[in-house]
């Protein structure tokens, strides 16, 4: 149909045409996405340029007049120090475990949301409180818990341990308050993927002699790799910014710090916005890395492909 | 009620591609009309023009006598029936009927009377307060239907309205439609893919192909003088048999045997300078069992049965004929559409023949068969036009 | 037969139940926190002996508590009609239009989506002080509308594209207007996706907590999760752990509706734009 030999007289009126309908279709879409677009480069984009400039000064806010240019001078004391690598760990650490738990409890949660039949209005809603929740709200009620004298779990323990403040028992705590709250989001994500799975494909692998592991490991996960993929992504970057429940639960103390709470320490404890710039865009690099390992070894997964099409 | 007439309609699309080209069609006041042609080939494009969904951009339309290219589609005032219904998911049946009148500001009594007037003709009274959501495909097409006839417009468009049905419902919706327009005598335009659908339910059929009107006419003529290949493919179930063959002195030569034309084609082949290498088409039913036949003339061959379909009226026989199938761009696009090029046919050429159920052909066995050389259509390969239709 | 499906169900039972408790523990304790009086506080029951009010007239009588919910809903509340706004006009166009540069907004709000906040801290806190708007409430409204932009972005999104457009066509072979079958057909089928996007974007503005403790600095500004937190240290020795427990749920509630409510829609928001629809 679109390839037609033509008079080349029409195709110059054809080119003449392009222009005037397009245009119009695509000065509407700019028009429509520029006030978004405008705000998300005024706020994100504006300051991590900033950030990027902030963090190759010495500035310290009690004495704003001894700014000076110092280039990678901060980089150089954050890469160097401790404190940083410390924080990297906790944090690599708290993520790695807290989204492999969450991916196994997650998975666990959709299945039972997707083949329960009865309850199933009273499961999902109950599910969608833990995600719904204010993160602080939960912490404390995490903190409260594992409080000698004041909480039930702490009862559990034998008496004069206080968890929250030692470093591996607060760390597995912090994981277990970041779980409980994610997990839902995870299973709802992983819930959707089920959805894609075909009832008839699964009947044609019991057909073909599945056991129920063969059908979920051999079927079931692969048809639902696109979701599982875009979950782990999405809840990967989310943990590796955790700072609400730390704050909340330890305050980074202990030796639980992660990045995010050094970065707010350096800016409002230490008040040094210099140190505070580069641990941001550190931060940033890292994220950055993590997505980009992510779409690049998974590809066609990535979450900006399914609009393509 | 109005008649519809294009002039030179033409469309081209942004990026140049001619969706529809110069199309002149002339509908009567009442008349029903299809548009049929594999996908692509324009027909829905002309309806959405006539509906004034897209725009034209060259030519003329006038309906009812008045031009209506520039006036958006509320004032044209006709109806349309889409494939997918296109029924608002948000409002119950009788709202949906009712969405027309109550957006032409008619009032509140006039609109309910005339959706339970049409309710009652299309049977779905019971419905009418639920939501489109709770009804089966053929209540919606019936829902979208009403949506139509309670405007009482100068004309019905239809795009395609039966092929979301399953097969039984189609034939029993077909005929509903065919005995609402006549009762109605509103001027219909009916946009097909489906060739047995355009046969059965129209005064007359366009044949589109590439944006161009292939034919003009009444089911008969198109079935009986096709004017070119692509139409003589098209219509008719199971498709006309074509096969190579070269002229010399009055005589076919084919992959079958020698046929020798009638006087007619003779005559018109030789008027129009025929060349020497030309396509026959032989439609099933120009083939009989020689041994139940009751006239005796014309040519008799004889061929081996790959298979036979017995339908009870009537027997189809297959049988393969040598040399390699016939190629032409019309054919080739023709078989593209129908999915015909997947099938692995294989080389040769496979022929049917449409035979009386009291045959003696036998799968495997050698039959005879008599060609009615005056059912015979030659056509030219390198323009596709039938050499002995008579005005083409 | 029968037998079987009735442990089949059992079992069933067993493990929703498990899953509601799971989810409804942590919440339960704190709000039994909240009714305890001072003096049972640390009883470690499950359920307050003597049920009191006291905690809950606390809070309220302070305005350290009762600004914050203010400035909470009221940030919450602009903050997502101006998301929702944006992301209905850009979505719109995402789903509907051919332009170039639909691919560069995609990546930039799915970036965005990506983003540490942290990493926007330290600059938007100097920024919002040159220009006068830290601890003010557009100082917060401005980073939650920008990050709950791509949440809005991508569920519009989803949501305008399943929507039949060829409803429109039919409105106006109907005889509507464009404005008629804008308003008649397209926004009663938008409405459910457009109220579910601002559920979510309102959820995740009302969450806030690093902004909140970063970008403000008095009550003027404050949202409750802060306020919360600054709770803990204004007293050395005595814990204030039932208003933290009261205020924890008041802001508890509003969610709680949202999820009784709109259970159904949220859970739609919430996967459409993760899986391909």
């Amino acid at each position: 149909m679109s390839t037609m030999a033509e008079p080349t007289k029409d195709k110059a009126r054809a080119g003449k045409a392009l222009s005037a309908g397009a245009r119009q279709e695509r000065r509407l879409g700019w028009l429509l996405c520029a006030p978004a677009v405008l705000v998300m480069v005024a706020v994100t984009a504006y300051p991590i340029g900033y950030a990027v400039y902030l963090s190759l000064q010495r500035y310290d806010l009690r004495f704003p007049a001894r700014a000076e240019f110092v280039g990678l001078n901060n980089y150089g004391a954050v890469l160097t120090s401790p404190f940083w690598w410390d924080a990297f760990w906790v944090t690599l650490f708290v993520t790695a475990v807290s989204v492999a738990v969450e991916l196994v409890l997650g998975m666990g949660l959709a299945m039972v949301m997707h083949r329960t039949l009865f309850l199933r209005g009273t499961v999902r809603t109950a599910v969608l409180i833990p995600y719904g929740i204010v993160t602080v709200v939960a912490a404390f009620s995490w903190q409260y818990a594992w409080t000698p004298e004041l909480g039930y779990l702490a009862e559990l323990l034998p008496s004069g341990e206080a968890p929250l403040t030692e470093q591996w028992p607060a760390l597995w705590l912090i994981i277990l308050a970041e779980v409980w709250k994610t997990t839902p989001f995870m299973a709802l994500l992983l819930l959707a993927g089920l959805a894609l799975v075909p009832e008839e494909t699964l009947k044609a692998a019991m057909v073909d002699g599945a056991t129920p592991w063969q059908r979920f490991t051999k079927v079931m996960v692969p048809l639902m790799k696109p979701a599982i993929l875009v979950a782990l992504l999405f809840r990967t970057l989310d943990a590796f910014r955790i700072f609400d429940n730390i704050y909340v639960l330890t305050a980074g103390a202990h030796g639980t710090g992660s990045l995010s709470i050094l970065g707010y320490d350096n800016l409002f404890t230490a008040l040094n916005l210099g140190i505070g710039s580069a641990i941001s865009v550190l931060i940033f690099i890292c994220v950055g890395i993590i997505a980009f390992t992510f779409v690049k070894l998974f590809g066609a997964a990535a979450p900006g492909a399914e609009v393509k099409r | 009620m109005a008649e519809i007439v294009l002039e030179k309609v033409t469309k081209r699309y942004p990026d140049g591609s001619l969706a529809v080209r110069d199309v002149d069609l002339d509908i009567a006041d009442g008349e029903f009309v299809i548009l049929v042609g594999p996908s692509g080939c324009g027909k829905s494009t002309t309806l959405n023009m006539i509906a004034g969904l897209e725009d034209i951009t060259e030519g003329t339309l006038r309906i009812g006598g008045r031009v209506v290219n520039d006036l958006a589609p509320k004032e044209r005032d006709v109806a349309m029936v889409f494939q997918s219904y296109a029924l608002y998911p948000h409002m119950s049946v009788r709202e949906n009927m009712g969405f027309p009148l109550r957006l032409a500001k008619v009032d509140k009594a006039t609109v309910d009377s005339k959706v339970e007037e049409a309710a009652r003709v299309l049977d779905l009274s019971e419905f009418l307060d639920r939501k489109p959501a709770n009804l089966s495909g053929g209540q919606r097409q019936r829902v979208a239907m009403g949506r139509a006839i309670v405007r009482d417009p100068k004309a019905f468009l239809m795009d395609e309205p039966l092929s979301n049905l399953d097969a039984k419902l189609r034939v029993q919706m077909r005929t509903q439609i065919s005995r609402l327009q006549r009762r109605l005598g509103t001027t219909t335009v009916y946009v097909t893919h489906d060739q047995t659908e355009a046969m059965t339910l129209g005064d007359r059929v366009v044949v589109m192909r590439q944006g161009l009107v292939q034919q003009v006419g009444t089911p008969a003529e198109l079935y009986g003088m096709p004017r070119n290949l692509f139409v003589a493919g098209f219509i008719g179930s199971p498709a006309m048999n074509f096969l190579n063959a070269s002229l010399s002195a009055g005589n076919l030569r084919t992959p079958l045997g020698d046929l020798p034309l009638d006087d007619g084609a003779r005559r018109a082949l030789e008027q129009r300078k025929a060349p020497r290498e030309v396509i026959l088409g032989l439609r099933p039913e120009a083939f009989e069992d020689a041994s139940l036949a009751r006239d005796t003339g014309g040519p008799v061959i004889t061929a081996t049965v790959d298979v036979l379909e017995s339908l009870g009226s009537d027997a189809y026989v297959y049988f393969s004929a040598e040399g390699g199938p016939v190629t032409s761009a019309e054919l080739e696009e023709l078989a593209m559409d129908s999915g015909l090029r997947d099938t692995g046919a294989g080389t040769d050429q496979q022929i049917v023949a449409r035979l009386d159920a009291a045959t003696r052909a036998r799968e495997g066995a050698p039959v005879e068969l008599r060609v009615d050389m005056g059912k015979a259509h030659v056509f030219d390969p390198s323009t596709g036009s039938n050499l002995t239709h008579p005005e083409s | 037969m029968a037998a079987a499906g009735k442990t089949h169900a059992t079992r069933w039972g067993v493990v929703n139940v498990v899953v509601v408790l799971y989810a409804l523990f942590p919440v339960w304790w704190i709000a039994a926190l909240s009714f305890k009086d001072p003096g049972t506080l640390t009883d470690g029951n499950y359920i307050p002996r003597d049920w009191t009010l006291e905690n809950y007239r606390g809070i309220f009588q302070t305005s350290e508590f009762t600004r914050a919910l203010i400035n909470s809903i009221g940030i919450a509340l602009i903050a997502t009609v101006i998301a929702v706004i944006l992301g209905t006009m850009a979505a719109y166009a995402v789903a509907r239009l051919r332009f170039p540069g639909k691919q560069v907004l995609i990546g930039m709000s799915l970036l965005i989506a990506m983003f540490p906040p942290i990493s926007l801290v330290s600059p938007l806190f100097n920024i919002e002080r040159i220009i006068g708007i830290f601890d003010t409430w557009p100082g917060l409204i401005i980073p939650y509308m920008t990050f709950s932009l791509p949440l809005a972005i991508y569920t519009l999104s989803a949501f305008f594209r399943e929507i039949p457009w060829d409803l429109e066509k039919a409105a106006k072979v109907d005889g509507a207007s464009p404005a008629q079958a804008f308003r008649l057909v397209i926004v009663p089928l938008a409405a459910p996706g457009v109220f579910t996007t601002a559920i979510l974007v309102f959820i995740f503005c009302w969450n806030d907590f690093l902004f909140a403790i970063s970008l403000t600095s008095t009550e003027s500004a404050r949202t409750v999760p802060a306020a919360i937190a600054f709770f803990t240290g204004s007293s050395q020795f005595q814990q204030p752990t039932g208003s933290i427990a009261a205020a924890a749920v008041v802001i508890t509630v509003p969610i709680i509706i949202f999820v009784l409510l709109f259970q159904r829609r949220i859970v739609a928001g919430l996967t459409s734009g993760a899986v391909k629809g």
